[in-house]
């Protein structure tokens, strides 16, 4: 198999370099592909959308119906994680476990009884249980309000720097992760729990299709940000800047809550208990 | 042997990219293992938006962002005329970008698969999986 | 862009992904494969795809990550190949 592999790769290989002698050379500016569709984007783009940054012009405004189906694909996926791990239902475990913090003498509870009393000084812990470090946890709980922020400016300057929903979505995912990882995916979800999940996650894609179908119900066509000038008043051209932060926004809110759905699936194998 | 050097230097950039490409194709098919088998699919993801991406590369550009006065952006912008030659092309950053994301979201459902088959068959090797089918 | 950093860039890219597909543990060759995508960060940001290489440094060296960590710590590092 592994011979076989190697004959596969190596004749693949070389059809393809074969083919690369027809190509333009490597950052050629009168290639193909920069001289048809791009100049538009690249003269035009700043006039018609008010968005100095190109790419998010072209994402959310020129390239709207790709950009629309991509957010869907990610909702999907982040579906797809749920039901294909989530065990519904009651939790395995037959017995709780919480652990006194002060002298980490460890309690066993059976299921059918609850906990009781001051629930504050003990945790809910699992048989994977390993001890925290305390400075890892400090850390990462000064940094996580400073990612976030970060990530909600990305999110709004998107128009005039590197960013947009995107990567704004994806940071302020990547922080929940990081509380997840230092301190445990209980403490995460007492946050922003599994119903929460699920709720951003298709109020981002509701957000995106919905400014459209505004659009649409203004009498222009499916995405049209233009026509949002008739209710923000102010001229078509930044009515367009206007709804493209609209629309970035659904994108990170969908984009967010997937990957936290993702992570808090794949990292407890569906159960949800301490995760990593 | 000035025109063989001139066309090595002007398409070695490809060569590697085929090569990163290859390095996935063969981590699918040669080896067994199925976290290795998602990695190479990455790998060969990569390789290609990394194609993608160096096609919107232009000599002499810069990044696609315009340059515009301290106005913040409104659209009554100061310079005159934009060239299309002063930025890079960014209609392939655009169609890279989002399959970046796709690419993230995608992962999760692969991974959710082999910890799937890793919690029926109890390991993620091809050939003991297939063994193990064969029994059953 | 210099062709120097270009070409440094492309050779720790290819190594570190053979690295990610030779290593013969699964926890290691997820770790290399995020040093295979901040090198590609880095790739496209001399390339000047700015929006890119931000997508990538969250995403391919943060996200996944920390998702095949996550797989692998449910289910196993060993590998036979």
């Amino acid at each position: 198999m592994k011979f076989l592999g190697i004959i596969v790769v190596v004749i693949t290989g070389a059809l393809l370099v074969y083919t690369t002698g027809d190509f333009p050379s490597w950052s050629d500016p009168a290639s193909p592909a920069s001289t048809h569709v791009s100049p538009h984007y690249i003269e035009k783009g700043m006039h018609e959308t008010a968005a100095p940054n190109i790419v998010t012009a072209v994402l959310a405004d020129y390239r709207g119906f790709d950009t629309l189906f991509e957010t869907t694909v990610v909702f999907c996926a982040g579906v797809v994680c749920f039901f294909l791990l989530r065990i519904p239902g009651r939790s395995p475990f037959t017995e709780c476990q919480y652990r006194h913090k002060a002298t980490g003498i460890t309690v066993r509870v059976k299921h059918d009884r609850k906990m009781s009393g001051s629930f504050g000084e003990f945790e809910r812990i699992d048989t994977l249980w390993t001890p925290h470090d305390l400075i890892i946890q400090t850390a990462c709980r000064i940094l996580i309000p400073f990612i976030q922020l970060f990530a909600l400016y990305v999110i709004a300057h998107g128009h005039h720097s590197p960013g947009g929903g995107f990567q704004g979505g994806v940071i302020l995912g990547a922080s929940i992760i990081l509380l997840a990882i230092s301190h445990d995916l209980r403490t995460a979800l007492d946050r922003l729990g599994e119903k929460a999940h699920a709720i951003l996650c298709s109020v981002g894609v509701l957000v995106y299709a919905g400014t459209g179908a505004v659009c649409m119900v203004l009498g222009f066509n499916f995405l049209d940000y233009g026509a949002l000038a008739r209710i923000l008043h102010v001229d078509p051209v930044m009515a367009r800047s206007h709804g493209i932060l609209v629309v970035e926004v659904g994108v990170g809110l969908a984009v967010m809550a997937a990957l936290i759905w993702i992570y808090s699936n794949v990292s407890s194998r569906g159960n949800y208990d301490e995760g990593l | 042997m000035s025109e063989i050097i001139s066309s090595v230097v002007a398409h070695y950039n490809y060569w590697i990219y085929i090569a990163l490409m290859m390095i996935g194709l063969y981590a699918v098919i040669g080896k067994k293992n199925l976290i290795k088998k998602i990695i190479g699919v990455n790998i060969f993801q990569t390789a290609i938006i990394l194609f993608y991406v160096s096609i919107g590369a232009k000599k002499g550009a810069t990044i696609p962002i315009i340059h515009h006065g301290p106005g913040g952006g409104h659209h009554e912008t100061t310079a005159s005329v934009i060239e299309a030659s002063q930025y890079m092309n960014p209609l392939p950053h655009v169609l890279m970008l989002t399959a970046i994301v796709v690419a993230v979201a995608t992962l999760g459902v692969a991974l959710a698969l082999a910890i799937k088959v890793y919690n029926q068959y109890g390991t993620l090797e091809e050939d003991e999986i297939l063994s193990r089918i064969r029994v059953r | 862009m210099l062709w120097q950093l270009d070409l440094v860039i492309l050779t720790l890219v290819v190594a570190t992904a053979i690295g990610a597909v030779a290593i013969k543990d699964l926890l290691g060759s997820a770790i290399l494969f995020g040093a295979y995508s901040f090198m590609m960060c880095l790739l496209w940001a001399i390339m000047g795809a700015v929006d890119v290489a931000f997508t990538e440094a969250s995403v391919g060296a943060g996200v996944s990550t920390v998702f095949f960590v996550a797989a692998v710590f449910r289910t196993t590092r060993r590998t036979k190949d």
